[in-house]
């Protein structure tokens, strides 16, 4: 561990490091800095107030709502995607033909810009689109896909699970490929087919997938934007504003950008309880020294 | 044998379902676009195959919003956002992996940390840095290329995934190096950095996906329309000509293809590598 070799390989991090310093860490603390400022009265003459925009928020009727729609946003999502793909999985996993194709096509839509995928959406939840056509082809009324309160979020979720569902198949089929198969034959030789074979078997093994599935998938829910931005706006009735969009409305409409970095650290406390667990316990061996 | 048959079959149907399910939104918009003006695209019951089939909305949306110059753009910001990153990635990967140094540890956590920290909650700090450094379409156009491009020009996930397939590499490969007289630059660029190729390639590929489709940045930080980069681009004309939902469909269809060919010509990386890349979005 001499001087030189130190040197050597502080070179090679250095064009990286430069990056992070300049767009991760010194806008971390800046984030947190500007929490502690109030610009609501005047944006060029930002008020030092302790722990007020915290306070502020933690009181404000608004943004307890958005912490509320952001897990239940969570909720709607993560078990189907953690469970649905992981049955696509299985399915594929099978000795079947096209297993390639369908990999492929259940792809798609992780690949295509989110953008598109929501102005898609848009377009099935109009008033009288295609979904409804089936809605009411079932007999039942017309749905407010995005007009609708109670509705909103659930369709929001919906192409959220859209999108995602085929890079989480991947994942747990790359996982499943690991299972060795002599496990199969020894839990068949037990009398084990089918479903059961799959509870003994299959989900023992690659539960540190199912695990890890779960906090990316978490995390990801809670850093929901685009799907928003692009069909509802956070709306009808705020019943669809999530904490990113709140912090994004702050900062960059109402240039509250005390209110909105407040709003940043409680966030960033709330991932990072998914994202401690997912690095220190799931994914250990990537992340130690 | 009959019983596997039948099972066989039940899976196929599934999957065939799922399949039709995902594509299904994408193909209706395909429709629509390619429906006529004398068409009602709320007809009841819908109707899936054009009657009256045109690429008229094609053209007309390409005279109407510049998308080539779209993708020219989204191309040149993913380019180089995976140029940046593979080459970022692979030095700062190549110490944590190979060398012991001082302070390796705190480099070390240090990278880890920014995983923890989405892009979201940093996002307005970020943006009046680069404001401030003059990385916007105010300035030229070169500068608000590199205002959409460094701020994602490496991350702790690259950095790792690199980091992971250095480990992989016997250490005896890299001591018979020494003995040959290689500093430790001809050690990484000769002999190192070929042996992780299909890493590198998976970083690559996941980084141009990730840009490509990235609208959160390019939204917040381009005032300039000649810069629009797709998504930003698309979003606008969905919203700029929201009452004919076929100029916005043909749009969408055109935004799509490049992406879709990437895809295809690379679909072999993508079901064979999901998870190193994982951890992403």
């Amino acid at each position: 561990m001499d001087l030189k070799k130190s040197i050597g390989a502080y070179l090679f991090l250095l064009p990286a490091g430069i990056v992070l310093l300049v767009f991760f860490f010194i806008p971390f603390f800046q984030t947190i800095y500007l929490s502690f400022f109030s610009y609501s009265n005047d944006v060029y003459k930002p008020e030092f107030v302790y722990l007020g925009n915290y306070i502020e928020l933690l009181k404000s009727p608004l943004f307890l709502k958005t912490i509320l729609n952001t897990f239940y946003f969570l909720i709607l999502c993560v078990p189907f995607l953690v469970i649905f793909p992981l049955f696509l999985a299985i399915l594929i996993n099978q000795k079947i033909k096209y297993k390639n194709i369908y990999k492929i096509l259940i792809y798609i839509p992780v690949v295509i810009s989110i953008v598109v995928v929501a102005i898609a959406f848009k377009w099935l939840y109009a008033p009288e689109g295609l979904l409804n056509f089936f809605v009411e082809k079932l007999g039942f009324a017309p749905i407010g896909w995005l007009s609708d309160p109670k509705v909103a979020m659930i369709s929001v979720a919906l192409v959220t699970i859209f999108k995602g569902v085929g890079y989480y198949m991947m994942i747990y089929l790359s996982a499943l490929m690991s299972v060795p198969n002599e496990l199969y034959e020894a839990a068949e030789v037990d009398g084990a087919v089918g479903f059961k074979k799959h509870m003994l078997v299959t989900i023992p093994h690659i539960m540190p997938m199912i695990a890890l599935v779960s906090t990316i998938s978490s995390i990801s829910a809670l850093k929901v934007f685009v799907e928003i931005y692009v069909m509802t706006k956070g709306g009808p009735l705020n019943s669809t504003k999530t904490i990113v969009y709140y912090i994004y409305e702050k900062a960059f409409e109402n240039l509250d950008l005390g209110i909105a970095s407040a709003g940043a650290v409680i966030l960033l406390f709330i991932v990072m309880i998914f994202s401690v667990i997912n690095i220190f316990v799931f994914e250990k061996d990537k992340y130690t020294l | 044998m009959k019983k596997i048959k039948l099972k066989n079959i039940f899976i196929h149907i599934i999957l065939i379902s799922v399949c039709i399910l995902s594509l299904v939104p994408l193909l209706w918009l395909l429709s629509t676009a390619l429906k006529g003006r004398s068409e009602n695209i709320f007809a009841y019951p819908p109707i899936f195959i054009p009657r009256d089939f045109t690429l008229d909305n094609f053209k007309e949306v390409l005279k109407l919003v510049p998308i080539v110059k779209y993708v020219i753009n989204s191309f040149i910001v993913a380019i180089s956002t995976v140029f940046l990153n593979v080459i970022l990635s692979a030095l700062a990967a190549y110490p944590l992996a190979r060398m012991n140094f001082k302070g390796k540890k705190i480099a070390f956590f240090s990278i880890l940390a920014t995983i923890m920290v989405p892009f979201q909650t940093i996002m307005l700090p970020v943006y009046i840095i680069t404001l401030k450094l003059h990385l916007c379409d105010n300035y030229s156009d070169l500068m608000g290329y590199l205002g959409l491009i460094m701020p994602f020009a490496v991350n702790a996930f690259g950095i790792f995934l690199l980091r992971q397939a250095f480990l992989t590499i016997p250490k005896e490969i890299e001591e018979s190096a020494v003995i040959d007289g290689c500093n430790s630059f001809q050690i990484f660029y000769k002999l190192l950095l070929p042996m992780i190729k299909p890493s590198l390639a998976l970083l690559a590929i996941f980084t141009f996906i990730g840009s490509w489709g990235e609208f959160l940045w390019p939204s917040i930080i381009l005032t300039n329309e000649n810069l629009y980069t797709l998504p930003v681009g698309i979003n606008n004309l969905s919203s700029a000509f929201s009452a004919d939902y076929r100029l916005v469909a043909a749009g969408s269809i055109v935004s799509i293809i490049p992406i879709i060919i990437f895809f295809l010509a690379l679909q072999k990386y993508f079901i064979s590598g999901t998870t190193e890349g994982a951890v992403k979005g």
